[in-house]
């Protein structure tokens, strides 16, 4: 065999590995699909993506974070609280765009928390963000009491957020696609992008070649900060309440989206279409299976079954 | 921050630029109550029901699917069941994949009664009559609430303390999930009661859960020395303070009284190391679920409130 050849059919190869996750989407939905011909009709879609949109906001973040070598697992608790505070200012009366504005704020400000713990204290991201998580959760609890807090739907633009429609299509839909590919372009096109790999590939190559390294990773928490927020904002419009317990172990869908979609754990390589992709195949199967009326015990079976053959692909795809 | 600032006026500018387009679930309600009205009658054997239980992590609600099921069964109708695993946010997506299916009815268990809300308005607006089970939900349209009269178990709790102890004993309550309506009334009831004839040291939520009821009731025999009775809203944390109080050597001293009367908690009666409790009939909760819904669909005039019943077991 030539050897001109040769690197045909490895680009080839290397491209199916590339579509893999895309493939197995494809093969999940035509599977679905055959037993269950409601998963195919645009009302079921529509709803699937609406279930996404939550995760994959997180897993946007998430993604981020990853790249850079790190993890946030406070986002479930990010979002919680956020919301439960965004939720407190709505019912007592405030403006509810200023409170989704302060909402979103606060939540970026709490990625702040944990990405300056981990770049000042100089502390493992697994470890500072599993203290955060567990003190934003205790902060929730103690701001609600441990109860919801309900009557945020009385305001129109909080109905809106996660319930409404825009020439129906559902509005956390849209939200997510603007917010993805505002996040592309940033990851993939900018200067600020290609600091997130150069961090996460190489760090300290990446502060000789003069990049500030920390404040680099203090974004990447905030951005995941801001997008665990607004998820939770639109979480708290489709539930007409802030929950306490809102986003318990969502960083796990999240993680799992990121890496169905290529993200390398060790950072330095993903793309953010890669995790919408993922959190679209983590949908799906919830979707799906609950559609094929599967007990949610196997459900869990097969996700995680799902994640551990994607990563072997993933490393297959990397040797 | 710059970045984020565009971001945020973005989002915002797009939900206000574009508002003629926007329509908001619910918006329509006006016309639900033709819609959620039951105009055409469905036989059993024709008849797809939706169960969405809060979880299956608990014996009781196990029980329920199995009424739901075995009444189902007999009656050659198919369930969906989708079990939210205590998580709001996935029973929400659990009811609209049941009213993607277009099934006939929804038996719904809420996880929480605020956040249920919405999916009960989604399924009215489809036309799906929804039965909640055990807890209620805080608003939509429902045909029937089945569920245990738990304002009367609470007080029955209470004043089997009383008949024990005596007046003025010392119980601590461990309390269910914070905002679900049974942890409101149970609560409630015990404390019509409680309040007058009885001392409460102290009363904490351990969600309904059988190792937050261990640790609870551990931290509880700290700060307290002189506890007489545990009132336990469920029997899974009740057995939880059995663990505690056994490990404590206090078994001889204090009594515990749980609710619902799964089958652990039945056992444990028997065997000495529960009071008593007060027993519900989950699988006798599911039955009436669905035969409430038969009836319903077969055109028949149901009760808002269908009660299931309640008993005090000791040994």
């Amino acid at each position: 065999m030539s050897r001109k050849e040769d690197t045909q059919s490895f680009s080839f190869v290397n491209w199916l590995y590339k579509l893999g996750p895309v493939i197995a989407l494809i093969v999940l939905i035509v599977f679905i699909s055959f037993f269950n011909p409601n998963f195919l009709q645009t009302s079921n879609l529509l709803n699937l993506l609406r279930q996404v949109s939550t995760n994959a906001l997180i897993a946007f973040g998430m993604t981020f974070v990853i790249i850079t070598g790190g993890i946030d697992l406070s986002v479930g608790s990010v979002l919680a609280l956020s919301s439960a505070l965004t939720a407190g200012l709505v019912v007592s009366g405030f403006n509810p765009v200023g409170a989704v504005a302060i909402g979103l704020l606060l939540g970026s400000v709490f990625g702040l928390i944990s990405g300056f713990i981990i770049t000042k204290g100089k502390m493992a991201p697994f470890i500072a963000t599993l203290a955060t998580m567990t003190i934003y959760r205790g902060i929730t609890m103690v701001y609600t009491n441990g109860n919801p807090i309900t009557g945020v739907g009385e305001s129109r633009f909080i109905k809106i957020l996660g319930k409404g429609y825009l020439y129906g299509i559902p509005i956390p839909v849209i939200i997510t696609l603007v917010v993805f590919v505002i996040l592309s372009i940033l990851l993939h096109k900018t200067a600020y992008g290609r600091k997130v790999y150069a961090v996460g590939g190489n760090e300290d190559a990446a502060y000789i070649a003069g990049i500030n390294t920390g404040r680099i990773k203090l974004s990447v928490y905030a951005i995941s900060g801001f997008l665990s927020s607004l998820a939770g904002l639109m979480l708290i419009s489709r539930l007409n309440s802030a929950q306490p317990t809102a986003g318990s172990a969502y960083e796990m869908d999240a993680i799992a989206s990121v890496v169905l979609g290529g993200t390398s754990m060790t950072g330095g390589r993903g793309t953010l279409w890669g995790t919408l992709v993922g959190a679209l195949l983590i949908g799906t199967i919830n979707n799906g299976l609950n559609l094929m009326g599967v007990s949610s015990f196997y459900q869990q079976i097969v996700k995680g079954i799902v994640i551990i053959v994607a990563v072997l692909l993933d490393r297959r795809r990397n040797d | 921050m710059k970045k984020f600032a565009s971001l945020l006026t973005l989002l915002v500018l797009m939900l206000s630029a574009c508002g003629n387009g926007v329509t908001v679930d619910g918006d329509n309600e006006g016309n639900t109550d033709d819609a959620s009205e039951a105009t055409e009658t469905v036989a059993p054997e024709d008849m797809t029901i939706g169960l969405s239980l809060s979880t299956l992590n608990n014996p009781f609600f196990v029980s329920v699917q199995q009424g739901v099921e075995g009444v189902a069964k007999e009656n050659n109708s198919t369930v969906k069941t989708v079990d939210a695993q205590d998580d709001s946010a996935k029973q929400q997506n659990d009811m609209s994949d049941l009213i993607q299916q277009g099934v006939d009815i929804i038996l719904v268990n809420p996880v929480d009664s605020a956040a249920i809300e919405s999916s009960i308005e989604s399924a009215n607006d489809a036309g799906i009559p929804v039965i909640t089970i055990d807890r209620s939900s805080d608003g939509g349209k429902v045909v029937s609430l089945v569920a245990s009269d738990n304002v009367a178990g609470g007080e029955m709790a209470a004043n089997y303390i009383i008949d024990q102890l005596g007046e003025n004993a010392k119980v601590v309550q461990l309390e269910g999930v914070p905002g679900a309506s049974a942890t409101n009334e149970r609560g409630e009831g015990f404390n019509n009661v409680a309040s007058e004839s009885l001392d409460v040291l102290d009363s904490q939520t351990a969600n309904f859960n059988r190792s937050e009821g261990l640790t609870v009731m551990e931290n509880l025999l700290q700060s307290h020395d002189d506890i007489q009775a545990v009132f336990s809203q469920n029997d899974e944390m009740a057995l939880g303070a059995v663990e505690a109080i056994e490990a404590a050597g206090l078994s001889d001293d204090i009594i515990v009284i749980g609710f619902d009367g799964t089958d652990d908690g039945l056992a444990s009666v028997e065997a000495g190391d529960l009071s008593a409790t007060i027993a519900q009939q989950p699988e006798e909760m599911g039955k009436i679920a669905v035969q409430t819904a038969y009836d319903y669909l077969a055109g028949k005039d149901v009760e808002a409130n269908v009660a299931s019943p309640l008993e005090l077991k000791t040994k």
